[in-house]
C-alpha cells in the first residue's frame, strides 16, 4: 500500500518541479561526505573568516536590540551605502529610495527578478557552463531556459556571435554571470559593449549576477549596467557572500529601474518580508570600511590562482587562464575519463574533491572545477596528489 | 610591500619553487631577489614563532618603560644602542608619549630581571627612571594567534 501512496505523491508534485534533476553537486557532496581526510577543492565559498569588524558590529547590533523587521526594501542606511559603493566602484548610480532592494542573498534576488519578469514561455538566454541554479530558477518562474555554450578555446567568453545563434522573437531576458562560476572567466570591456549592443538591438532585459565582481586578478571588472543606455534595461544583482566572506549572512541586493524594482518588491514582500536585520547591520559595517578586507583577500587569491595555473601547466593540463572568482576549470578530457569518473577516481584514489564540470551544464563535460578558496597548504598538497593521479592516467 | 616579502613574512620556509609559482616568476629569479634583500639588509634574519608557554621554559619577559635624557648630539640613539647590546634585551623601541624607550627583557625569573634593571639598566648614565611590567600570557605574537581557532566548518562541497 505504501508503494501506491508514494507513487501518488510522485504524481502530486508539480510537473515543472518534478522534472528538474537534482543538482550534480549534491550527488557529489553525498559521496564526499562519507569520506575522511579529504582535501576539498570543491567548496564554492571563501575560506577567509568574515572580517572581524563586521562580525563584531553584527554582535553589537544584537546587543542594541536590532532584532525586528526592517522595511521591505531593507534599511535605508544600507541602501544608501550600497548606492555610494556602486557609484564609486561600478560607475552606475541608483536611487536608494526606489531602485535598490535588499534580498536574502543573490539567490533570492535572482528568483524574484525572474518571477517578476517572466510570462510562461518567455525565453531566457543564459551561458553555460554556469552556476547550477540558473536553469532551474528560470523553470520555477515558468520561463524557457536557452543555454548558450561558451568554449574553452575562447577562454569561456560570451560573444555576440554565440548569442545571435540562440536569440528568437520569444527571447525576453539575457542572464549574465561574470566573473564566472565555474570557469573563472571575465569579460573584457569590448565584449561587454558587444553584448550590450546585442541586448539593445533585440530589446532584451539583462539580469547580471556580479557576485564575484570584487575578485578579479588581471584587470578591473566592467559592469554591463554602467554602459550608456544599459541601466534602464538591466537588473543588477550583487551581495556580500564572496567579496566579504559573508555567505552565512545570506545578504544580497537587486538594483533596477524603479518600476522593475517595485515589481520585484511585490514578490519579496509577500514571500520573504525582509532580509535578516542583523545581516543588514553587518553589511553596513562591511561597506563603510571595505577596501582593506577585500584587497587583502584578492592578493591572497591571486597567489593561489597563479600557483594552480602553473601547476596545471606543469602536469600538462590545459586550462584557460582563470581571471576572476576563485575557480579554475582545467580540461581533463584528453586523459580519457568522463568528468564524473575523473572526479570520483580522484576522490577515491587520492582523496582530493573537485566538482565534475558536467554539474554546470552539458558543455562542462570534460572539465573539472577546482575552487581555490582553500589554504595554500591545501592547494599545494592537492596539486601533488593530482599530478600523481594524472601521471597514472597517462601511463 | 613587495609580494615576495609578504609571502616570506607569512612563512619564511616557503621554497623558491613555490613562491615562483605564486608570483609567476622563475625560481632563479626568486632566489636572486631574496639574496638581494639579504644583501641590502632588508631581510635581517629568519626565526620561528614559538608558543613558549607550551615549552615549559624557565623564562619570564618584562616590558620596561624607560625615561632618558637625550644628548645634545645624537639624541636617543647612543643610549638606545648601548641598551640594545645587553643580551637580556630582546627588543628596543623609541616611543612618543610619557616615556622614551620601550624594552622587552627576558630572564629566567623575576629576580634575574630585577637584577638587570637595578644593576645594569638604571645605572646607565642618562637613564632617569624605569617602570617594569611582567608579561603574564601571550595571546598573539607577530600577527600569529597562539591558540588555533575552530576548524573549517564549511560544507566539503558547495555550488
Amino acid at each position: 500500500m505504501q508503494t501506491n501512496a508514494s507513487r501518488s505523491h510522485h504524481d502530486r508534485i508539480a510537473r515543472h518541479i518534478r522534472d528538474i534533476p537534482r543538482s550534480g553537486i549534491r550527488d557529489f557532496f553525498d559521496i564526499v561526505s562519507t569520506m575522511k581526510d579529504v582535501i576539498s577543492l570543491g567548496i564554492g565559498e571563501p575560506d577567509f573568516d568574515t572580517p572581524w569588524h563586521v562580525r563584531e558590529s553584527t554582535v553589537f547590533s544584537l546587543e542594541r536590540g536590532a532584532t525586528h523587521y526592517t522595511s521591505n526594501m531593507g534599511l535605508l542606511e544600507l541602501r544608501q551605502a550600497i548606492a555610494g559603493y556602486l557609484a564609486k566602484n561600478f560607475h552606475v548610480t541608483y536611487d536608494p529610495a526606489t531602485e535598490i532592494l535588499i534580498t536574502v542573498g543573490v539567490s533570492e534576488a535572482l528568483d524574484i527578478a525572474l518571477r517578476a519578469l517572466l510570462n510562461p514561455g518567455d525565453e531566457v538566454l543564459y551561458h553555460e557552463p554556469c552556476y547550477v541554479s540558473y536553469r532551474a530558477d528560470v523553470i520555477f518562474a515558468h520561463g524557457t531556459p536557452i543555454a548558450v555554450e561558451t568554449r574553452h578555446e575562447d577562454n569561456f567568453r560570451l560573444t555576440r556571435t554565440l548569442l545571435e545563434k540562440k536569440v528568437t522573437p520569444k527571447t525576453k531576458l539575457l542572464l549574465l554571470n561574470f566573473p564566472n562560476n565555474p570557469t573563472g572567466a571575465v569579460l573584457p570591456r569590448k565584449d561587454v559593449e558587444d553584448i550590450a549592443a546585442f541586448a539593445v538591438e533585440h530589446d532584451l532585459l539583462v539580469i547580471t549576477d556580479e557576485i564575484y565582481a570584487e575578485l578579479t586578478y588581471d584587470g578591473q571588472h566592467v559592469s554591463i549596467a554602467s554602459l550608456p543606455g544599459m541601466k534602464e534595461r538591466t537588473i543588477f544583482l550583487h551581495g556580500f557572500s564572496k567579496g566579504w566572506a559573508m555567505t552565512g549572512f545570506r545578504l544580497g541586493y537587486a538594483c533596477a529601474p524603479a518600476e522593475l524594482t517595485e515589481a520585484m518588491m511585490k514578490v519579496h514582500q509577500y514571500t520573504m518580508l525582509c532580509a535578516p536585520t542583523m545581516s543588514q547591520k553587518g553589511a553596513i559595517e562591511a561597506l563603510t570600511r571595505p577596501e582593506i578586507d577585500v584587497t587583502e583577500m584578492v592578493a591572497e587569491y591571486r597567489k593561489r590562482r597563479n600557483y594552480l595555473a602553473q601547476s596545471f601547466e606543469g602536469m600538462g593540463l590545459s586550462c584557460s587562464k582563470p581571471a576572476g572568482a576563485f575557480y579554475a576549470f582545467p580540461y581533463i578530457k584528453p586523459l580519457g575519463l568522463s568528468s564524473k569518473e575523473f572526479a570520483i577516481r580522484l576522490l577515491e584514489e587520492e582523496k582530493v574533491a573537485a566538482v565534475p564540470g558536467s554539474a554546470f551544464g552539458e558543455c562542462g563535460e570534460g572539465f573539472l572545477r577546482c575552487a581555490y578558496a582553500t589554504s595554500l597548504d591545501n592547494i599545494k598538497e592537492a596539486m601533488v596528489r593530482l599530478e600523481r593521479f594524472v601521471g597514472r592516467l597517462k601511463r | 610591500m613587495d609580494e615576495l616579502l609578504k609571502i616570506l613574512k607569512q612563512n619564511a620556509l616557503e621554497t623558491p619553487e613555490n613562491i615562483a609559482k605564486m608570483l609567476n616568476l622563475k625560481p632563479e629569479q626568486v632566489r636572486a631577489k631574496i639574496q638581494e634583500y639579504e644583501q641590502q639588509g632588508i631581510i635581517r634574519g629568519y626565526q620561528a614563532i614559538l608558543n613558549e608557554e607550551k615549552l615549559d621554559l624557565d623564562r619570564v619577559t618584562a616590558v620596561i618603560e624607560v625615561k632618558v635624557t637625550p644628548e645634545r648630539e645624537g639624541g636617543f640613539n647612543r643610549i638606545a644602542s648601548r641598551i640594545s647590546k645587553f643580551k637580556e634585551v630582546q627588543s628596543v623601541f623609541l616611543m612618543s608619549g610619557t616615556y622614551d624607550l620601550l624594552l622587552f627583557v627576558a630572564g629566567h625569573d623575576l629576580r634575574q630581571v630585577a637584577m638587570f634593571v637595578s644593576e645594569k639598566l638604571a645605572t646607565i648614565e642618562g637613564v632617569l627612571s624605569t617602570s617594569t611590567h611582567f608579561m603574564l600570557k601571550t595571546y598573539k605574537h607577530h600577527g600569529v594567534l597562539m591558540e588555533s581557532e575552530h576548524a573549517d566548518e564549511r560544507l566539503s562541497v558547495s555550488p
